[in-house]
């Protein structure tokens, strides 16, 4: 296994704002990477970087080998890059898009064709309706079928998924996941952390800095807390309840429960009587399976 | 939650010449409720907004928002309500202060109203050192709050918030639903569209469009009943994933 | 090359799908061309006249005979002192004439409504020439070479095309490569292999093709509806050519140094709009201007193209007549062209 991207120390700023603070990570060859955090977090001028379309302040970048500064014309032919918001010709039709983009890489859409099949095919019904005509998903299979028409080595896609239904988004990952087993390493951004499990290895980003990276498994492994699920009637009660509790830490609302941070000392049964006491109804608490988002959260709350 | 309701909607339906958006939607409602929308891109929900924020004439339906007739009288349903969308908010270039002001004029209260509710509003906030900061110079948390502040500085019976959280990191996006919760336990009406389905957990009732019809509405609890579901995520794919319009 | 060949042809389909504003583009310049060639005139036919003579005599009459058969004026009539101003005032004439003979010495005033400036002279100009042909008093004797008639569209056309392709080339070229950038597609463009200068050859080509059509438009118009002379066409061509390149270069400058389609158009607008229309030479005649505002004038390219349009097209001169101006034409398009792909091969990187 060689790193396909390889980024050391690398930091940008515009004017008073760290975009980046002191990056490193890599991606090995063929694998799923997840860039995750919330919008702002830098994850945009890491893929402009990258893409070679921006220069670093500080530090180092290389992809596929090569250096992102020195040698990005030999890295442009070799990367696909899919940016924030679909960015295609509205104007044009589906078909004059897709070869648009193969032209400009010197290729034929019928060289490549079997990669972008299985994605392109419920486009392959109107390739003459205009890019701006079609609905939010089919945007995004065109965006990316044109991001892979060259064949890329490997593909930078920078939130894909953003503004887009949940039902859409399970249907793009499953089309990244057919594209992984055709070997094909990708680099995906995301605010959304429960993309985070669908990847082989993330990076946790915030403010610009890389706050942990691993497999999900490990990462969530490595959660070091007690953590317990809680739920009553009246549930914005209970929130506001819970905090008052002795050896509670945080409590933050997840889903259908609310998760307890809780501190040694923590009796979920004493608990229980005391909430009840307290008038809400129908208390429960029970030990919780963390997850990347409760990581999160415990990294933003010790920033 | 009381009985009386804030918003109730019959039959609403609009067509574009012969593509119908929204095909006649039925709901009511009530005050105090938190109100989760939910749809796939495409299934209508933006169009059925606009109709009950009074911004899009209905083609036949009937609704009432806040007590007003989304049909003959939207100048007083829009006076009514507040919303809140991802895309537009605050002004970037304007301080906080100047934010608050401009909104409250715009809502017609007077000078003494706009003192003595923007010195309340910053208090709770705890933005009272960031009055005179620009808007783009606070982060995304404090801007959030302000503009759902803003957005409801008039005191509305209801609220709409049009994906308000797209893009937030976690610990935000919470302390944004408890701000939620503290209007609605206060009365205030709250219709909130979302992508981040956990979200849909924390509302009071959900209903789900699909092609323009709402396809399920109901408490997340007696939904993920109803279709065998652990999560509301699970119970969005099987019933949007229903949908055969758009793609 | 292929490249550059699909560039080219999706900039062109996309121009093509907009019809709207090819509309615009196509035909604003011949409504203009036309307007300013029959409607907006400012040459003054049909000037009313009225006379004043406090005591008749050959020489008045004789004068007033010459007013009243020249085809330009309508004769209003003879009239007391008195009336002048209620006259001028009502607007029933543009001047009166005053006839004094004083023993043999014909005393001639003209008394104008100078209200409009531009009427006004050249009302003076025609009644003085009208009446200078009277007497021996007066041995003026006027003569209008090129443009005999003092025709304003031969003024206007040179004008109209210099403000022509600043507006296609400038305004659209820097609003199209602006707005890839601000829906992203250039990022697009510029990770894939494609050479930044064919990216901005792709993107000039078509629109010089555009200004081409209507540059034969243009000329086809004004020859054979305004009947406005021409030397030697090629010359023309030639120099226009130059000037489109110039305002093509302008276009790509405007779109380096702005980020969003509107900050174009008005960067378009404000920068090189408005200085063309005031300072060209176009409405406001230069050599009438405060120093300053000439020294200015100097760098606004359509002066020197809206100068050399009139010597090459009205003069008909040949293209040694205009060598400075072309010289500086050139000279111009070299150094914005240059700074222009330098600065978009700066913000590429």
């Amino acid at each position: 296994m060689s790193a396909v991207v390889q980024v050391t120390g690398l930091s940008k700023s515009y004017g008073d704002v760290h975009a980046l603070r002191d990056v490193s990570l890599s991606v090995e060859q063929g694998e799923l990477f997840g860039l995750i955090g919330p919008d702002g977090a830098g994850k945009t001028s890491l893929y402009k970087i990258l893409t070679t379309l921006m220069q670093p302040d500080s530090g180092k970048a290389t992809v596929l080998g090569l250096n992102t500064v020195r040698d990005y014309r030999a890295i442009r032919s070799r990367i696909g890059y899919m940016p924030e918001r679909f960015s295609l010709y509205q104007d044009m039709t589906v078909r004059e898009n897709l070869e648009f983009f193969a032209a400009l890489f010197g290729v034929t859409v019928r060289q490549n064709y079997d990669l972008i099949a299985p994605i392109f095919a419920q486009l392959e019904r109107f390739p003459n309706r205009r890019a701006g005509a079609l609905s939010g998903g089919m945007k995004q299979k065109l965006a990316l079928s044109c991001a892979l028409i060259h064949k890329p080595e490997i593909l930078f896609l920078d939130e894909p998924t953003t503004g887009v239904d949940a039902v859409s988004r399970s249907e793009f990952w499953e089309m990244l996941n057919g594209l992984r087993r055709q070997g094909i390493t990708m680099m995906v951004s995301t605010s959304y952390m429960d993309e985070a499990q669908l990847c082989d290895r993330i990076a946790l980003i915030g403010n610009g800095r890389i706050l942990r990276t691993d497999t999900p498994e490990r990462l969530v492994a490595g959660l070091d807390e007690q953590l317990w699920n809680a739920c009553a009637d009246n549930m914005y009660g209970l929130l506001e309840a819970i905090r008052k509790l002795p050896h509670v830490a945080e409590c933050y609302t997840f889903g259908a429960t609310l998760h307890v941070v809780a501190e040694d000392g923590f009796d979920p049964e004493a608990a229980k009587r005391q909430l009840e006491a307290g008038g809400l109804k129908n208390v429960e608490i029970y030990p919780a399976q963390g997850d990347i988002e409760d990581l999160f959260i415990k990294l933003a709350r010790n920033e | 939650m009381s009985e009386e309701k804030v918003i109730t909607v019959k039959g609403l339906t609009k067509r574009f010449g012969d593509f119908t958006a929204v095909d006649g939607i039925t709901f009511d409602v009530g005050r105090g409720e938190i109100f989760g929308f939910l749809g796939a891109n495409g299934a209508g929900k933006t169009t059925a907004m606009r109709m009950l924020c009074g911004l899009s004439r209905p083609t036949a339906g009937s609704g009432t928002v806040a007590g007003y007739d989304i049909l003959t009288q939207p100048e007083e349903v829009k006076r009514s309500i507040g919303y809140m969308s991802q895309r537009f908010s605050l002004y970037e270039d304007l301080t906080v202060l100047e934010n608050l002001r401009l909104f409250s004029t715009i809502y017609g209260m007077s000078k003494r109203e706009i003192k003595e509710r923007g010195d309340i509003v910053f208090r709770q906030l705890g933005m009272e050192n960031m009055r005179d900061t620009l808007v783009s110079d606070i982060p995304t948390g404090w801007k959030q709050k302000l503009a759902f502040t803003v957005s409801t500085i008039h005191n509305p019976g209801v609220v709409f918030l049009d994906e308000p959280t797209g893009g937030v990191d976690p610990l935000t996006r919470r302390k944004f639903w408890e701000l939620i919760y503290r209007e609605s336990s206060r009365g205030m009406t709250v219709f909130v569209t979302t992508h981040y389905l956990d979200e849909a957990e924390y509302c009071n009732r959900v209903s789900i469009m699909v092609d323009g019809r709402v396809e399920a509405l109901d408490t997340p609890r007696n939904l993920k009943e109803k279709y065998h579901a652990a999560t509301m995520d699970q119970v969005f794919r099987t019933v949007a994933g229903a949908a055969k319009r758009g793609d | 090359m292929a490249i550059l060949g699909s560039m080219v042809r999706k900039e062109s389909l996309q121009i093509w799908r907009d019809k709207r504003t090819l509309l615009i583009v196509l035909v604003m310049p011949l409504v203009l061309m036309l307007l300013f060639g029959f409607a907006i005139s400012m040459e003054v036919n049909n000037v009313r006249v009225a006379a004043v003579v406090p005591q008749h005599s050959d020489q008045t009459r004789n004068a007033l005979m010459r007013l009243q058969v020249n085809p330009y004026f309508t004769f209003e009539g003879l009239m007391p002192v008195g009336d002048i101003d209620k006259v001028l005032r009502s607007g029933r004439a543009d001047a009166v004439v005053l006839l004094d003979d004083r023993g043999g010495t014909l005393r001639q005033q003209i008394i104008a409504d100078g209200s409009n400036t531009a009427t006004a002279k050249s009302v003076t100009a025609y009644v003085e020439g009208a009446l200078a042909e009277s007497g021996r008093n007066m041995p003026v004797t006027l003569r209008t070479l090129y443009n005999p008639q003092l025709k304003s569209s031969y003024n206007f056309v040179p004008g109209i095309l210099g403000m022509i392709f600043i507006l296609i080339c400038a305004i659209m070229t820097s609003v199209s490569i602006v707005g890839e950038k601000e829906r992203g597609t250039m990022d697009l463009l510029l990770v894939s292999p494609v050479r930044p200068l064919t990216v901005i050859i792709g993107k000039l080509v078509p629109y010089f093709l555009l200004s081409c059509i209507l540059l034969a438009l243009m000329l086809t118009l004004s020859y054979t509806v305004l009947g406005i002379p021409f030397g030697n066409i090629f010359n023309i061509i030639l120099v226009s050519l130059v000037y489109i390149v110039l305002a093509l270069a302008v276009g790509l400058l405007i779109s380096t140094m702005v980020r969003t389609q509107l900050a174009a158009l008005i960067a378009s607008a404000m920068i090189f709009m408005i200085p063309v229309i005031m300072l060209s030479g176009m409405i406001f005649p230069i050599d009438n201007m405060p120093d300053i505002l000439q020294w200015l004038s100097c760098v606004v390219p359509a002066r020197w193209y809206i100068s050399a349009m009139r010597c090459l097209m009205i003069q008909q001169q040949a293209l040694s007549g205009v060598w400075l101006e072309m010289t500086v034409l050139v000279g111009m398009t070299l150094v914005i062209l240059v700074l222009a792909v330098r600065k978009f091969y700066l913000s590429t990187k």
